[in-house]
């Protein structure tokens, strides 16, 4: 008995030292069973989330080519229903290829996917596969489509009908002030104040300092700022006074120094031109503002003119011109920068006027018939805003999802796409 | 002829980049883009005018003794080591193969220890111009200078926690009256009315000036007048 026991004993004990070796060896192997048996769990009918199904596979729209937009309904299982949908993940197959592989994956909740990878003429097949944490089950496959470059962006037609209309009334108002007709231009100040200003650096025997902005000759600001430039030499010409003009583009440098020159010969004084007028600093912005802020504290200019595209510069040059006791006159179309030349200068161009400056300065009837013009795009601007929160309230007041739709779709148009 | 060519490029060019604009297919799909790039070649190239012209200006003071030629010759000293840096690498690991701006180069050092600071010093100049021209700006002279008073206290208070300790007291239907939320309904509301109608003026005038300019109207910026 006791033989036995030590017999049970001892099998017992090396059944216990398999035991460990086994133990650890089926903990390692324990994931792969649980996979196993989730797996075969999840794969039944009630855990598999429902396809979602494509509703448009087409060649996206106003395009250069090489791309095509899927869209498709939420499974039903996507935030209902079993509410067990992870992402769906996007599959094509090209044709000739006998493989759907794998292009892309979206979010649950998601409704739209564009393929930007396609070639263009050849025709591509798509299927969605709805995936759960490890599974998934497949949409229907999509009918080929082709993708191609299109003549028009359809997407901007809105843009392209506006933009028509005010290019149209910009037109229509240069040749009608052409012909003569009177028009009537609000006084601006800030350009009303330039004679005075170059008048007042030329009793003083200062010179007049002018910033054409710190951006290249490719933004429109300092297009603006230049052939200010130009209206605002011809004038220090007929004056005799002098100009200093730092820059901080070389492309402005050469623009700004023929702009003057040609003032100087318009004036009748080339001989009083020098190419010193006007001189390159430093394409760094605080590199050009320490510079420019150096010149106006030893120069001490009687007239700064600030015309152009300005960012956190903008104060600095300003609050250095006024400790010096200049008159300030600037310009810009940078919202941020223009509470700052409000407060710090004596006038301040706002946004629109700034591109109005040349044309008003000029005086010629086509240039202001320019301006004219603008006044079509402020009052379609108009209307809509008073449409829009007209519309909104009604639909807020009645709860009318017409009307709201209605708003929706307006404010589509004028909204950036 | 001199007058004609500059025009005819012009009304060319910005012609078919408006096109280019709404039409995506070939020859004009990034178009815009292209012509970007170009002038970006010819901004590099514009670099030596400009360094050019930073020398000439600065040679000609000292060589004159004009009034403040040590400030240049400080420029032109600044400039030739920068320069000499970039150029020939001094001190970079990588010898004269090496990226310009590693690590451990002069020119590296230079922008780390030297400019950088600098940069920083005549940025923060902006924190007492803020104060000075805040003070001459809100001063309550007029109506609207005082309404610009209010809305800037209630907004600068809006923005510390002092303004939510301060009004936290006023909680359910009365909520909108703590200071943080009065700031944010200036920012949100009648500043971003404000704004907007700034941009809708500026986009009327950047299309007004373009076509002016395409059109040959607007030549002041040829360096040509009008006339």
């Amino acid at each position: 008995m006791k033989i036995c026991f030590n017999k049970v004993a001892a099998l017992g004990m090396v059944l216990l030292l398999l035991a460990v070796p086994y133990s650890w060896l089926a903990a390692q192997a324990e994931p792969d069973t649980l996979i196993q048996d989730t797996t075969v769990t999840i794969t039944g009918q009630e855990h598999l989330p429902r396809p979602a199904q494509f509703t448009f596979v087409h060649d996206s729209e106003g395009d250069a080519g090489g791309s095509i937009t899927l869209k498709w309904t939420l499974s039903p299982d996507d935030g209902a229903g079993e509410n067990n949908v992870t992402s769906y993940n996007i599959f094509r197959k090209a044709s000739g290829e006998s493989e759907f592989e794998k292009i892309g994956t979206v979010a649950s909740g998601l409704t739209e996917y564009e393929d930007a990878t396609t070639t263009d003429g050849v025709a591509y097949s798509y299927y969605i596969l709805t995936s759960s944490d490890s599974v998934g089950s497949k949409s229907d496959i999509s009918a080929g489509v082709v993708s191609s470059a299109q003549w028009f962006n359809s997407k901007d037609l809105d843009t392209f009908i506006i933009g028509i209309i005010i290019c149209f009334s910009v037109i229509f108002f240069i040749f009608w002030a052409q012909k003569g007709k009177k028009l009537y231009l609000r006084k601006i100040a800030g350009l009303e104040a330039v004679d005075e200003a170059i008048g007042r650096a030329t009793e003083m025997g200062r010179p007049i300092l002018y910033i054409p902005g710190i951006l290249d000759m490719d933004d429109v600001q300092t297009v603006a700022g230049i052939t200010i430039l130009g209206r605002v030499a011809k004038t220090i010409a007929e004056y005799d006074t002098k100009i200093n003009m730092p820059v901080s583009r070389s492309i402005v440098l050469t623009t700004a120094r023929e702009t003057i020159r040609q003032a100087y010969v318009a004036a009748g004084r080339p001989d009083a031109y020098s190419d010193d007028m006007v001189h390159y600093l430093t394409d760094e912005q605080f590199g050009y503002v320490a510079a420019v802020d150096g010149i106006m504290v030893r120069e001490k200019p009687a007239t700064c003119f600030y015309i152009g595209a300005f960012f956190a510069e903008s104060l600095i040059f300003a609050e250095t011109g006024h400790s010096i006791g200049a008159i300030q006159i600037a310009g810009t179309a940078m919202p941020a920068q223009l509470p700052f030349f409000v407060a710090a200068c004596d006038y301040t161009l706002i946004g629109e006027e700034l591109f109005a400056a040349s044309a008003y300065l000029s005086g010629e009837p086509k240039q202001l018939g320019s301006l004219k013009g603008q006044d079509v795009g402020k009052i379609i601007a108009m209307v809509v805003i008073v449409l829009l929160c007209a519309l909104f309230t009604v639909a807020s007041l009645t709860e009318s999802e017409a009307v709201l739709s209605l708003a929706n779709t307006i404010r589509g148009w004028f909204s950036a796409s | 002829m001199r007058r004609t060519v500059p025009l005819v490029i012009t009304l060319i060019v910005g012609t078919v980049l408006i096109v280019a604009e709404f039409v995506p297919h070939k020859p004009f799909g990034n178009l815009g883009d292209k012509f970007s790039m170009y002038f970006d070649i010819i901004a590099v190239f514009a670099f030596i005018l400009g360094g050019g012209n930073l020398v000439r200006v600065h040679i000609t003071k000292i060589s004159r003794k004009k009034a403040d030629w040590p400030f240049s010759a400080v420029t032109l000293a600044g400039f030739a080591l920068v320069l000499a840096a970039g150029l020939f690498k001094i001190g970079n690991p990588g010898g004269i193969r090496g990226d310009v701006a590693v690590v451990g180069s002069l020119f590296n050092d230079l922008y780390i220890f030297i400019f950088t600071p600098l940069q920083a010093s005549m940025f923060a100049l902006l924190a007492f111009y803020v104060g000075s021209a805040s003070y001459r700006a809100f001063r309550a002279k007029t109506v609207e200078a005082t309404i610009l008073l209010v809305a800037a206290f209630v907004i600068l208070l809006g923005r510390t926690p002092f303004g939510l300790w301060l009004t936290g007291g006023f909680t359910g239907s009365w909520e909108f009256l703590q200071v943080p939320n009065l700031a944010n309904w200036i920012m949100d509301v009648p500043n971003l009315a404000g704004q907007r109608a700034i941009m809708i003026g500026i986009a009327l005038g950047v299309i007004s000036m373009s076509l002016r300019i395409i059109l040959g109207v607007e030549r002041t910026y040829l360096g040509q007048d009008n006339d």
